[in-house]
């Protein structure tokens, strides 16, 4: 789960990081009072998800309460990257000297996480990985003992900084891997890291990417994460409700299955026969009735689906629930689009025999259900 | 698992310790169960909040292999079972996996074994269903299996690609292989480059799923993300074709490439 920077940095300044003076606004007036409040010149950020927004328009600097008034008023309500603007934040605009990256980041080959810092911040990292690597530090951080004092000051060398500096940066570094370790990230990127004219260091930037898989030691973003419009649209909202994996794709044929490789293979195959697949489904292992059951009420809710592809191949999970679960719509809400079953595994002459009641016939081969089901059913 | 022949000589549940589940003692602690069976290795099924405690405990009991079947921990805590796994010269396989199978001996896990049957071709994979669907059509084919398992569906997890064909190239029972890949990390680009190194000498054929997944979007898998151009179905498949690999457009296509890529190398 992604986190606002607004909110990322409200957790940071709470661990003692330093942040550029500022509130949230969700109106164009809160906007200006908030940049009267503050003095001097500012800038306004739109709150939205996606990365790279400063390119997308979404970062413009004001030096009047009046500007910043108007520059509110076009983000709100706008789109940056297919994103809905709902927030701007307004901070006091910082007389950078320098400015820096530094990210701390779940590493998938050296099970850790590992620590990147760069003397040249504020731009694209991956463009200074690719032109600039010597100017990446790097440092893999232990899962026991966590980030040491002197791996922190080993950090800050690299980005050129001694004395008292030093031991802020290293100070710095600490608080962000603690952020990072509080709250289960994936991600903590500070993109700029601002080095002040006057020698300080404030998180100008500030991304946190929560894992999904810790919400349960998290109830503080539970409710949060369940929130459309943030990360999703209001067919992945209502699915997550359903804890359903649910991604929502451009196509016009729902697709449900059981495990996430399954249904990615089901999506290409669909794509592969000429079919445009309208979403992701994955109702898990040993799915009841009732999962299956909510995934085909959500999937069939939509317009734009005209066509479902239901992919079981049942290991734990029993072919006779999942039909149950499709016979269960039927009789509540009725089958509203053509639906193509494919179904093999446990419980499997039991899961025919109750599909064939309703005079669904299920196919063997998930081919042969993709291609159809790529045909219009 | 008993019904596939696999010896479950033990089963560990805090508080049910001296019951018995179809005739197979309970212990309160996995020492307890390792000192009164001798058991050898441990399967871990426990819900996700609890899973990093399971796999310590089999760990300090000595058990090894240990396979993860658990979904949905925190990678935090799977970084921390993989460090001490390295501790104890542990090897890991998982977590969310369908387990290890060596069709016609035993499983170690939760795979439907009708679909698996004894053969040379060793098959790992990310994901759980699609490998049953993938063996269910070698099966089909008329192909058997040497040992498959699933090296886990997220973002940390123990076992490698690396990792099993090394094991695989000392197994005298497996004469080619099946990788299956998904989107996300570097697994298979890992695998490509080990491949084309040391120029591996059984046949390999391959399959990606998430050819048409968006960038940026997670596709169930806390493993299954796209971000950048790192990860991306197109980047592992091109890295394997150019290790020599053949890789399959469509599941269904593997029985027939890795028979053409077995009758090649002969």
């Amino acid at each position: 789960m992604k986190l606002f920077e607004f909110e990322a940095k409200n957790l940071a300044s709470n661990l003692g990081i330093a942040t550029p003076r500022g509130a949230v606004a969700s109106s164009a007036e809160e906007a200006r009072d908030i940049h009267k409040r503050l003095g001097g010149a500012v800038v306004v950020k739109a709150q939205v998800l996606v990365a790279g927004r400063g390119k997308a328009g979404g970062i413009k600097f004001a030096l009047k309460p009046e500007e910043t008034f108007d520059r509110a008023k076009e983000m709100l309500g706008s789109f940056i990257k297919g994103e809905n603007v709902r927030k701007v934040l307004i901070e006091q605009k910082l007389p950078v000297k320098k400015e820096l990256y530094i990210s701390i980041a779940e590493d998938r080959m050296n099970k850790c996480q590992t620590v990147l810092a760069s003397r040249q911040g504020g731009i694209d990292i991956e463009e200074v990985a690719r032109t600039h690597p010597e100017e990446i530090a790097r440092r893999h951080m232990d899962p026991v003992y966590g980030i040491r004092g002197y791996e922190a000051r080993d950090l800050a060398l690299n980005l050129g900084y001694g004395g008292q500096q030093l031991n802020m940066i290293s100070d710095l570094l600490t608080n962000l891997y603690r952020l990072s370790v509080i709250y289960d990230c994936e991600l903590v990127e500070s993109n700029p890291l601002v080095e002040t004219q006057d020698g300080r260091f404030l998180a100008a930037d500030l991304r946190m990417i929560i894992d999904d898989n810790s919400l349960f030691r998290h109830p503080e973003f539970q409710e949060r994460s369940k929130e459309p419009g943030a990360e999703l649209t209001p067919l992945e909202a209502k699915a997550r409700e359903n804890n359903l994996a649910f991604v929502e794709l451009d196509g016009d044929i729902g697709i449900i299955g059981n495990g996430a490789g399954l249904v990615m293979a089901t999506i290409d195959l669909v794509k592969y026969y000429g079919g445009q697949p309208a979403n992701f489904c994955d109702v898990g292992g040993g799915a009841a009735a009732d999962r299956v059951a909510s995934a085909l009420g959500i999937i069939q809710s939509s317009d734009k689906v005209r066509t479902v592809l239901v992919n079981i191949l049942a290991g734990i999970t029993r072919c006779d629930e999942v039909a149950k679960g499709i016979l269960d719509v039927k009789k509540v809400v009725g089958l509203k689009k053509p639906l193509v079953v494919r179904m093999v595994g446990t419980n499997e002459e039991e899961g025919r025999r109750l599909l064939e009641t309703a005079a669904i016939k299920p196919l063997i081969h998930m081919e042969d259900a993709a291609r159809l089901a790529a045909k219009g059913a | 698992m008993l019904e596939y022949g696999t010896k479950i000589v033990a089963g560990v549940t805090p508080g049910k310790g001296g019951t018995k589940l179809q005739d197979v003692p309970v212990y309160d602690t996995v020492a307890t169960a390792k000192d009164e069976t001798n058991a050898d290795s441990s399967v871990i099924f426990v819900p996700a909040p609890y899973a990093k405690e399971a796999a310590m405990e089999a760990m300090d009991a000595a058990l090894n292999p240990v396979v993860i079947i658990t979904e949905g921990i925190p990678a935090r805590d799977e970084m921390v079972i993989m460090r001490y796994a390295r501790e104890h010269s542990t090897v890991i396989v998982g977590p969310n996996t369908p387990g290890v199978i060596t069709p016609g001996q035993s499983k170690l896990g939760i795979m439907p074994g009708n679909v698996f049957r004894p053969g040379s071709v060793g098959l790992a994979s990310r994901s759980g269903t699609l490998t049953y669907e993938i063996a269910a059509s070698l099966t089909h084919a008329g192909i058997g299996q040497s040992t498959c398992l699933g090296i886990g569906g997220d973002p940390i997890v123990g076992l490698s690609f690396v990792d099993v064909l090394k094991m695989f190239r000392e197994d005298s029972g497996t004469e080619s292989l099946i990788l299956i890949g998904e989107i996300g990390g570097t697994a298979e680009e890992d695998a490509a480059k080990y491949i084309a190194d040391t120029r591996y000498p059984k046949p390999v054929v391959a399959y990606v799923a998430g050819k048409a997944a968006p960038p940026g979007k997670r596709m169930g898998h806390a493993g299954a993300i796209i971000t950048g151009s790192e990860g991306t179905a197109d980047n592992k498949i091109r890295s394997l074709v150019a290790a020599g690999v053949r890789v399959a457009e469509i599941p269904s296509g593997i029985p027939e490439l890795l028979v053409r890529k077995v009758q090649t190398v002969r």
